[in-house]
């Protein structure tokens, strides 16, 4: 072997190869776990009854009666979602202006003094757990509680998702240029003021899309807390789906992609108008 | 308002451990009313001494005294409140790229009026006419309504200056006012700026790059270098001799052109989203 050869070797080539094997390795019994086998789909047993299903769905079903109905609790399904996110950032703003380290006085000299650094890591600690609960679980506590019906979708909404928009505010606020606001701050402005006047301007858009993008969410979440009772879409779709009525079930998706379309418009539409 | 400073050690609070101080037993005082300018070759401690100046870096020895109080012997209220009695004006201008000239401009008010009082001039501007007239000052008074990211560096420096003539402060602290400006509006702007704090009895401690402007403006002048005041002389007693001491080894500063302000503001940034 010449000595010019090993040069022209690529030398990452080696680990390259026991990372990718090491990766395979450790996926298998992964899959092997969680029953991973595609081929079931597509056991003669399974597929008539896929393909006869998917079959129902053309056309859409498009009775007057049932697109009334579909109207109704779409407009339901919307108004749990906004409603849901309304109360979502009553907790949700305070906490965030609160947790966010950019409006700390005391850190403006170099270490957070020890009690706003407590108060700040309770709340921290309290946005977890709310957020930790899904909000299937909020739903499924608040059924019992208020009874079949939208307002324990709107409750269970409102905290899970006030925990994660609290959560993810501060993260916006803390991660932008700081300059601005501490600027205020060693001024002498208040930490709301600074808010108003430094940060706030400086994250708006950002802010904006993140509130839209999750209000998306609320929507297609608020379907699933229909299946356990929580009212809306989700409820009159359970009742198609268990009535093999595959026509109800596509006006029904057809309504959700018209929906998320709609929010990502408005998003976009105010991304503009705020950058 | 008087400022006093003594024996003053500081390190920037992100300075690695073990480097030396940026100010060594540092002694500066300034009467009410004073206009100083502060220059130096980079790295000096020029920006270090307006934050202890400041009240915003706490000195780790010596003593700081605005208008004989020690600031970080006040309760944190009471701090907050003296703070809002002096001006920092850091290099770059702080100034959100989205926010209209006129908010940014009365932003400088905020500590003289209260909370639902600086709400509700986000609504509508609560004081139109003095930020024009601070912007006149600078010749910027067309851009009263303009959005700052339409702004050029300059332009946005001098808006950052406009700022301090509505601040109720009367001890103003100026990082490199003119590092963006070119050599006519930096004379310009400084001379506004002067005037004005004379007007109002302001206190002015300002570093500079330009020596010869600071030269022909301020009656007087301290040379700092690695943290420590070479001279401290009125205007007329700066001699050739003592600025080339000031500038040994440094000599292309002397003179040469300022550093550019990085005033660049940058777009939005891209969001994480997390949703299941």
């Amino acid at each position: 072997m010449s000595l010019a050869a090993p040069a022209l070797r690529d030398p990452a080539w080696l680990p390259r190869l026991f990372w990718l094997s090491a990766g395979l390795v450790v996926l298998w019994p992964l899959l092997v776990l969680t029953e991973f086998r595609p081929a079931v789909l597509w056991a003669p047993e399974n597929r008539e009854p896929t393909l006869n299903f998917l079959a129902a769905f053309v056309p859409p079903a498009h009775g007057s009666e049932f697109l009334w109905l579909v109207a109704r609790e779409t407009w339901r399904t919307v108004a749990i979602a906004t409603a849901g996110i309304a109360l979502a950032l009553l907790i949700a703003i305070p906490a965030a202006l609160v947790t966010t380290r950019m409006l700390s006085i005391s850190a403006l000299a170099g270490r957070m003094a020890a009690l706003p650094f407590v108060v700040r890591q309770l709340l921290r600690w309290l946005l977890i757990v709310l957020r930790s609960v899904p909000e299937l679980i909020w739903a499924l506590v608040f059924v019992r509680v208020v009874g079949l019906g939208a307002t324990a979708g709107v409750l269970a909404i409102a905290l899970t998702y006030g925990g994660m928009l609290g959560k993810v505010y501060g993260e916006i606020l803390e991660s932008g240029e700081g300059q601005v606001t501490v600027a205020l701050l060693r001024n002498g402005a208040g930490r709301l003021q600074a808010f108003f006047y430094g940060l706030l301007p400086q994250n708006a858009a950002e802010l904006t899309s993140y509130t839209v993008y999750r209000w998306e969410c609320a929507i297609r979440s608020s379907v699933v807390l229909g299946f356990v009772g929580a009212g809306g879409l989700g409820q009159l779709m359970d009742g198609s789906m268990k009535m093999f009525a595959g026509g109800e079930v596509a006006t029904m998706l057809l309504v959700f992609i018209a929906l998320v379309a709609l929010a990502d418009r408005v998003s976009a539409w105010l991304r503009l108008q705020l950058g | 308002m008087r400022l006093e400073l003594a024996g003053i050690e500081a390190r920037h609070p992100a300075a690695r451990t073990g480097l030396p101080p940026a100010l060594k037993k540092l002694d500066l005082k300034l009467a009410a009313g004073e206009q100083v300018a502060v220059i130096g070759p980079s790295g000096a401690g020029k920006t270090t001494l307006l934050q202890v100046a400041a009240a915003s870096l706490p000195p780790a020895a010596g003593a700081l005294r605005i208008d004989g109080d020690d600031p970080w012997a006040l309760s944190g209220r009471a701090r907050q409140r003296l703070r809002g009695r002096l001006f920092l004006a850091p290099q770059t201008p702080p100034l959100p790229p989205r926010q209209r000239v006129v908010t940014a401009v009365l932003a400088g008010r905020l500590p003289a009026i209260g909370f639902w009082e600086s709400l509700r001039s986000l609504f509508y501007p609560s004081d139109i006419a003095g930020a024009h007239a601070a912007l006149t000052h600078f010749d910027l008074a067309d851009k009263l309504f303009e959005r700052v990211d339409r702004l050029s560096g300059g332009e946005r420096q001098r808006v950052g200056l406009a700022r301090t003539l509505l601040s109720p402060a009367s001890l103003w602290l100026i990082d490199e006012p003119l590092s963006a400006l070119d050599p006519t509006r930096a004379r310009q702007a400084i001379s506004a700026l002067l005037l004005a704090a004379e007007e109002r009895r302001a206190t002015v401690l300002a570093t500079l790059h330009q020596v010869d402007t600071a030269l022909e403006m301020f009656p007087r002048i301290v040379g700092l270098r690695q943290g420590r005041v070479v001279f401290d002389l009125a205007r007329g007693e700066v001699g050739q001799r003592h600025l080339a001491d000031l500038y040994a080894q440094h000599e292309d500063e002397l003179g040469g052109p300022a550093p550019a302000a990085d005033g660049e503001a940058d777009g939005p940034r891209p969001v994480a989203m997390h949703c299941r």
